[in-house]
């Protein structure tokens, strides 16, 4: 109930963040931000309840009741579909990243935004009430559903307030995943479909679909559909190209959502949905899938370095970095898995504050092209402070959650497949160079700007810097202590690895 | 005929009635305002008949028609859709023709063919509840007399549909001359003792085919459709796409399971190649067009052959309940959608004075100037691209689930590439309402009086409500079945 209650808070803040336009036109943002506030206590006071020692239990996997919480209501009995959600440290982390990034796109559109500005702050809402439902969600159709539904908002959010393409983005972004989320309905229904012909009654709830006797081809075909499905969101190479497009295109807070949460959805959907339901297809198709990954890492940190637009870099990057999830998430060992949960928060994070500053350049020299920037740390030297932190941040230096995160993924590849470390580790050096080269390019060196320009140029003020100030701290403590993270997800991916027979040789890499 | 079989006819014994009292007011007092106050009333009543007969369901009223649940759902279906056409016809002929009260007549008696379609269960039935519903449409289609659009689709929809009913007819008469009989029963009992291979059967499956692909607009039979969607006023258009199709569909499909059709295999395979043809070629023309009006015709073409793969599952005897039920929910839920769609085109083009056309750039910008109405065109544009939430998931969940239950996979590719194609061409409809500062102003003063608002709001809820709470209906709809 009370995870339902959370999405409800989402919801419903959105409908009076919209109303409340007629009133006042600072009031919507107000109400966005004590909705996610309100979000955030209901969610802390749900887990207050909870004996301590349960954040520690391997929850089973196939048991509901073991988990954190778990709450279901029967929705479309003809079909055994209910609104089954339920909550283990994955899920909890990942709601926690997508409330803490929900107000930060609050905050980085608080000026941005003038038209409209009730209906933009809905939308934001209830995106991130969509995304909340795909963490959560454990009824398979509910999933999808939440899947498609959180489409429409940021669908809307592009082609509203977005920059001058944002036909072309908007429709790219919601085809790419409304068809490749259609495969993964298909694959969803056919799965049941099995379910009623084997247990003789309809089901769509995970914990009856998970151990399903299937045909091996049938079974690879399926994942297919959900792997699809997944990396299109990811998203991994060649899938990605909608990417660049809607993040570039998107305004700042979209920008923010989209990068530091929407692609998080897709590394949970393979690492909830496509490999445990499927553990054996995905383990024949694991090569194929970390050489997506690894592909993925050097395509998209050698576009970065080519790209002239600071979003686009930022969008490219991101392509890089979820390469790594992918890898992660295929080398299926304890410490991989830990780097790809740990890089999906610290990517989350890094990105969105990349996709801040970037909407904050734009807001203050209407251009995106660092061609014409440079120099700019002398006008505005707390943004320039604030940029090489994340930049830095992102390229993997030690100490911040990035280099935690790309650590352990590679610690654990390494055990399965070298080769693809030795091919991921290129990476690191080409994250290096894109960022420190964007870096140069707009903070220092000679100034591009006509003199009209410079002079107006504001620094961050105090809500900028309090929103950059949170997301440094959060870096700086999962990259120096990111222990309580850890322990938060063990017992997922013990419970996740014990539904997945693994193969002897990765087990005993495995810690 | 006893007391309890007239009761089972309630509904259409209302609807003749009422067209027959209207027809009387016409010829003594002309009074629009009256003529459609007395048309919604009909209406209201023929729908709340269906329950007391339900009652007496099923029950086969003399040979000609049944009065089962199914075929009592859907009467009450299409006098509410007859409702929803009246409402948004009052002010769109308001504005056009100097005497509109027999565009209502025409509605009423356009609806009991519909109805009696509905009820159909015999050959004859199926020509005069065709030929009712044909006919009252050619002359809805070319009521506003002022303009040469309407006469053009008119005449075409006359010859189109006519040749399609004589090609139906002579389909009818072979099946005759095979089995001796014309009950739907009677045929499936004679059919089943002729040889497969029989080529009169063949040719006489063929031309019954044909007929019934013209009328549903199913590629190749499909030319008529744009030309005469476009051309027709707005209000009939919703109720020749929805009502007209949704009867003719269900008609196919009790003729269908009733005749036990599907026992062959070679009309099977011809279904399945109709089908995919209609999926992929109306998704794709639908692309190539500004007027939204064609757009939508050439979707319903799509969407006829999403429904036409339900036809298809009913080869096997084990997913036919399945599949009659994917049927009739789709049909619901299309029948909702399409007129709310079509509703929101005809308050637009109620300000075009001679146009019967509404372009891309007309509605754009229309979310900052009525919200409303653009919320109802966003959530039956979502529903026919089938987004969650609304009722045209549920359905496409349906087609699915039939679909998989028969393993039929080349049709499901053909339905998951005519989805993704669909979404394009409705997303563009919605990223022109959401424009901002949009050139044109055409719309600040589309009307909207309270009935507007109200009628919008009512069908923003059932698409929804069919789409977030399917279950009191899917339960009925197993009860039925």
């Amino acid at each position: 109930m009370s995870l339902a209650l959370l999405l409800g808070i989402l919801l419903a803040g959105g409908l009076v963040a919209w109303l409340s336009e007629r009133w006042h036109k600072d009031l919507p943002r107000w109400l966005s931000l004590v909705t996610i506030g309100l979000a955030l206590l209901q969610l802390v006071s749900s887990l207050n309840v909870l004996a301590p020692d349960s954040f520690t239990l391997v929850p089973d996997g196939r048991d509901a009741s073991s988990w954190l919480i778990h709450y279901q209501l029967a929705w479309i009995p003809r079909f055994g579909i209910s609104f089954e959600l339920a909550m283990d440290g994955l899920s909890l982390l990942l709601v926690l990243l997508t409330l803490l990034l929900g107000l930060v796109a609050v905050a980085s559109s608080w000026t941005e935004i003038d038209f409209k500005p009730g209906f933009f702050q809905a939308n934001l809402l209830w995106t991130l009430a969509g995304v909340c439902g795909v963490f959560l969600a454990l009824d398979l159709l509910l999933f999808f559903l939440f899947w498609e539904v959180m489409l429409i908002p940021m669908y809307l959010l592009i082609a509203i307030w977005g920059h001058e393409n944002k036909a072309y983005a908007a429709m790219k972004f919601f085809i790419f995943t409304q068809v490749s989320g259609l495969l993964m309905l298909l694959s969803i229904i056919t799965l049941a479909w099995q379910g009623y012909v084997h247990n003789g009654y309809y089901s769509f709830s995970y914990f009856d679909l998970l151990a399903l006797p299937l045909d091996s081809t049938l079974a690879y075909c399926l994942m297919l559909g959900f792997f699809i499905a997944f990396v299109v969101k990811l998203p991994a190479f060649p899938v990605h190209t909608w990417l660049p497009d809607a993040h570039t295109q998107a305004p700042t807070a979209g920008s923010v959502l989209l990068a530091g949460i929407l692609l998080k959805t897709g590394a949970y959907g393979l690492m909830r949905f496509s490999i445990p339901l499927f553990p054996e297809a995905s383990m024949q198709f694991a090569h194929i899938a970390m050489s997506l990954g690894a592909a993925g890492v050097i395509y998209g940190a050698v576009l970065a370095f080519a790209q002239s637009d600071f979003k686009r870099l930022v969008a490219y990057s991101s392509v890089s970095h979820m390469g790594f999830v992918l890898l992660g998430l295929y080398a299926w060992n304890s410490l991989a898995m830990q780097g790809a949960v740990m890089q999906m928060l610290a990517h989350g994070v890094s990105t969105a504050a990349l996709f801040m500053m970037a909407g904050a350049l734009q807001q203050r020299l209407h251009t995106r092209n660092m061609f014409k920037m440079g120099g700019l740390w002398y006008y505005m030297p707390r943004m320039g402070a604030c940029a090489l932190f994340f930049a830095v941040a992102s390229l993997g230096l030690p100490g911040l959650g990035n280099f935690v995160a790309e650590f352990l993924i590679l610690v654990g590849l390494f055990a399965v497949s070298p080769v693809m470390t030795a091919i991921a580790t290129l990476g690191l050096i080409t994250a290096a160079v894109y960022s420190l080269w964007m870096m140069q390019q707009t903070f220092q060196g000679k100034t591009q700007l006509a003199t009209k320009t410079t002079a107006s140029l504001q620094d961050f003020g105090g809500r900028e810097m309090f929103t950059m100030a949170a997301m440094m701290l959060a870096l700086l403590w999962l990259g120096l202590y990111p222990q309580p993270v850890l322990d938060l997800a063990q017992p997922v991916i013990d419970s996740l690895q014990a539904l997945v027979t693994i193969s002897p040789q990765i087990a005993e890499a495995s810690l | 005929m006893s007391t309890a079989d007239l009761l089972a006819l309630l509904p259409l014994l209302v609807l003749s009635v009422g067209a027959l009292l209207l027809m009387l007011q016409i010829a003594f007092i002309r009074n629009v305002q009256f003529s459609s106050a007395l048309t919604l009333l009909i209406f209201a009543l023929a729908a709340l008949s269906c329950g007391p007969a339900t009652d007496y369901a099923p029950r086969l009223v003399t040979p000609l028609l049944i009065a089962d649940k199914l075929a009592l759902l859907f009467t009450a279906l299409f006098c509410l859709a007859g409702f929803v056409t009246t409402v948004l016809s009052m002010d769109y002929m308001q504005r056009r023709g100097d005497q509109p009260e027999e565009y209502y007549l025409l509605l009423i008696l356009s609806s009991l063919g519909a109805c009696v379609l509905a009820y159909a269960e015999h050959l004859g039935s199926l020509i005069l509840g065709m030929e009712l519903l044909s006919v009252a449409l050619y002359a809805l289609i070319a009521y506003p007399d002022k303009s040469i659009l309407p006469l053009e689709a008119a005449s075409k929809y006359l010859v189109l549909s006519g040749a399609a009913s004589a090609t139906l007819l002579f389909g009818f008469a072979l099946l005759y001359a095979i089995t001796g009989s014309l009950g739907f029963s009677d045929l499936g009992t004679q059919l089943a003792t002729q040889p497969s291979g029989n080529i009169m059967l063949l040719v006489a499956m063929a031309l019954i085919l044909a007929g019934l692909g013209f009328k549903l607009s199913l590629v190749p039979f499909h030319m008529w459709t744009p030309d005469v969607y476009q051309g027709a006023p707005s209000p009939v258009t919703g109720f020749l796409a929805s009502v007209a199709k949704a009867a003719i569909f269900l008609l196919f499909l009790r003729l269908f399971i009733d005749a036990k059709l599907y026992r062959y295999n070679m009309l099977l395979n011809c279904l399945a190649l109709v089908a995919i043809l209609s999926m992929l070629v109306g998704n794709v023309l639908a692309l190539q067009q500004d007027n939204i009006k064609r757009m939508l015709s050439y979707s319903s073409i799509a969407h006829m052959g999403y429904l036409l793969i339900i036809l298809v599952v009913c080869g096997s005897s084990n997913n036919r309940a399945l599949a009659i039920e994917a049927a009739s929910y789709y049909l619901i839920a299309y029948t909702a959608t399409t007129l709310a769609a079509f509703g929101l085109l005809s308050l637009i083009s109620a300000q075009q004075q001679q146009r019967e056309n509404v372009l891309l750039d007309d509605v754009s910008g229309l979310f900052w100037q009525q919200p409303l109405l653009a919320g109802l065109m966003l959530i039956a544009l979502l529903s026919l691209a089938g987004i969650p939430l609304t009722a045209g998931f549920v359905a496409k969940f349906y087609i699915f689930s039939a679909a998989i239950s028969g393993y039929h996979w080349g049709l499901i590719a053909a339905l998951i590439l005519g989805s993704a194609i669909g979404i394009y061409y409705y997303l563009r409809v919605i990223f022109y309402m959401s424009k901002r500062n949009s050139p044109s102003y055409t719309l600040a003063s589309t009307a909207s009086g309270w009935h507007i608002s109200s009628l919008s709001t009512a069908l923003m809820i059932i698409i929804l409500l069919l789409g977030t709470a399917p279950q009191p209906l899917m339960a009925y709809l197993r009860s039925i079945l």
